[in-house]
């Protein structure tokens, strides 16, 4: 059974002579619960493909479901709640606000949440427990390392418990052994059920996904496993 | 955490752009409620002012001949000796129906006499009256009693007479009490008496030529007051001086006109500041807009976050520019109002509406700002997807 359906992802950007395919005819199918790492040179339209996965960029042609909901068949506002609670975001820079302590960075998508705030605490706590980083609850994103905030970010896309959690280069800020702590972390959601589709570079980071996709100028030239790809 | 945390948060972490921002409309906000309540605070005193001095209604004989003065040239067929009106016929004042905005009413009995072969215009007045009618006048010497006299100062300087002095007119000899310094008005051609005094020299008792009235006027309706006076003295002319008023409520009001369009283009100054400043600010969070928009902000959400600080900076804003504008017309009182006491008094209604005018300004100027956060594209905004 198939959660996540691509048909024909393609995107365009610009017209005429000066069109660029960023992605070209994409199609794959990903079961609940798999660990899937995209991989590519630069420019083969991994972040293109990512950002459609993550009902941000909308293609230019081709149709996503997830869930059996036709993703970019929804109107702005009800992608927004979508992402919400279907998605759960990991971005290479971290991305944290910088004036929010560490937990109320994790409350984030708990803001526009009818939640108790005791509740949307607990829940921050327990994404921080997860993570290792309870104790650093109240300090400034300034005031933790590079590997810390990373996760913290994985908290804060896991504490509204999505179905699928997607990464783009978790670990290019880090050094081997943070990216291994975040790499286990992964496995060890992935192994809770959540559906991990995670953009690397480095093929030791692919080595924990069960699958990978690979891409080469907006194409999917590659679906298979790491040991296939070594 | 709650929309309402982070936009608090922002406005922590950039306490510059807030004060900034905070600054535009205080100075807006202050100079509105400054300007108001100068404006007020002058109209309530010259309203009062108008109230306490001066005759601004005058009781004349009703007759037929046409005044024959101009600019102070008296070519003859003075009219006042043709019908006076009766003294006893005042007490009817009393029963008007604005009768209590009346402060003052001045008889005053006139009639041209000799001395020392030159002729004087001379006015039997009531003294007491005269202190609410003529607040102008200063005494060099004393009032006079029932065999005194007050000389204008130019009657004075013609017939070279000087308190203590005496005269003969109508062959009663008065004593000169004092002398009145020149007012620049027909007062200083004038010899004055009491009322009483002057009708037994003019053989006119009970008789006076006219009256003053000095009618509190700020909230009464003069024309009504000039209608029932008429009413009650059906025999005389009531006429109202309304002139120095309407001249100095013209003014005002000119001022106010002025001074509010000022105020608008300050508003307008500052309502360009918080658009400007939002702006940069917008622009500055790009990222952090566009990690909201990912993680499930609605676009209405990212507006309400804009609007959250522009909301809390403008209530601050209305409370410091109205207290701020309270002082700025208390100072300006003190150093241009000419007397006034300075006190301005809190006023509740306009508390409100500088807080209502910084919200509304604030939101407004916030209205673009927050829309295009609002449009900003989660995916362009994070270039990392």
């Amino acid at each position: 059974m198939s959660y996540i359906i691509a048909e024909s992802l393609e995107k365009t950007f610009g017209n005429g002579g000066a069109a660029v395919n960023a992605v070209s005819g994409i199609s794959f199918n990903i079961a609940p619960g798999e660990f899937v790492g995209v991989m590519g040179e630069s420019g083969a339209g991994k972040s293109t493909l990512l950002g459609m996965l993550g009902a941000m960029n909308a293609p230019s042609s081709g149709r996503l479901r997830v869930d059996g909901i036709d993703v970019y068949g929804l109107k702005q506002e009800q992608r927004a709640d979508f992402r919400r609670e279907y998605l759960g975001f990991v971005f290479q820079s971290f991305h944290l606000v910088a004036y929010l302590t560490v937990i109320e960075n994790v409350m984030l998508p708990l803001a526009v949440t009818r939640r108790a705030g005791k509740q949307k605490r607990a829940m921050a706590l327990e994404a921080l427990s997860q993570v290792g980083l309870a104790d650093k609850a109240d300090r400034l994103p300034g005031e933790i390392s590079g590997g810390e905030k990373e996760r913290v970010a994985v908290a804060r896309a896991i504490v509204n418990e999505p179905p699928v959690l997607l990464a783009d280069e978790p670990t290019g800020n880090l050094d081997s052994r943070n990216s291994r702590e975040i790499m286990n972390m992964f496995q060890r959601l992935n192994a809770t059920g959540m559906t991990i589709i995670m953009v690397t570079h480095s093929p030791e980071c692919a080595g924990y996904a069960r699958r990978i996709l690979q891409m080469s100028d907006g194409r999917l030239v590659g679906d298979g496993t790491p040991a296939d790809k070594n | 955490m709650t929309l309402k945390l982070i936009s608090i948060r922002n406005l922590m972490r950039r306490k510059g752009k807030a004060a900034f921002i905070l600054a535009g409309l205080v100075i807006g906000v202050a100079t509105v409620v400054g300007i108001i309540s100068f404006v007020d605070a002058t109209t309530h005193d010259i309203a009062h002012k108008l109230e306490q001095y001066g005759a601004n209604i005058l009781i004349v004989p009703r007759t037929e001949n046409l005044s024959l003065t101009y600019g102070g040239m008296s070519m003859g067929g003075v009219s006042f000796e043709l019908e006076e009106i009766r003294e006893s016929e005042l007490v009817k004042l009393t029963s008007i129906r604005n009768a209590r905005n009346i402060a003052a009413v001045g008889p005053m009995v006139l009639g041209v006499v000799p001395v020392d072969g030159r002729r004087i215009l001379m006015a039997g007045i009531d003294f007491k009256a005269a202190g609410i009618l003529k607040p102008w006048w200063h005494v060099q010497g004393g009032l006079p009693d029932e065999n005194g006299v007050l000389l204008g100062a130019e009657a004075a300087r013609v017939l070279n007479l000087t308190t203590g002095d005496s005269l003969v007119v109508n062959d009663r000899s008065l004593t000169v009490s004092g002398v009145l310094e020149s007012t620049g008005s027909q007062d200083d051609q004038l010899a004055f008496a009491m009322l009483a005094t002057a009708q037994r020299v003019f053989h006119k008792p009970g008789r006076i030529s006219m009256a003053e009235v000095a009618a509190l006027c700020k909230d009464c309706p003069i024309e009504d007051m000039v209608q029932q006076i008429s009413e009650a003295l059906p025999g005389a002319k009531v006429m109202a001086i309304q002139q120095v008023v309407k001249s100095r409520m013209e003014m005002l009001a000119q001022f106010k006109h002025f001074s509010y369009g000022i105020s608008g283009v300050i508003l307008f100054i500052g309502g360009l500041v918080v658009l400007v400043t939002m702006m940069g600010s917008v622009r500055e969070r790009t990222d952090e807009i566009g990690i909201f928009r990912a993680i499930g902000f609605r676009r209405s959400h990212i507006m309400r976050i804009v609007f959250l600080e522009a909301g809390i900076i403008s209530g601050l804003a209305g409370v410091i520019g109205y207290f701020l504008g309270m002082g700025s017309a208390r100072a300006a009182l003190a150093l241009f109002g000419e007397g006034h006491s300075g006190h301005v008094p809190f006023n509740p209604g306009l508390a409100a509406e500088a807080l209502i005018l910084a919200l509304t300004l604030g939101l407004i100027a916030s209205a673009y700002p927050a829309a295009m956060a609002a449009r900003m594209d989660p995916n362009e905004a994070l270039r990392s997807l």
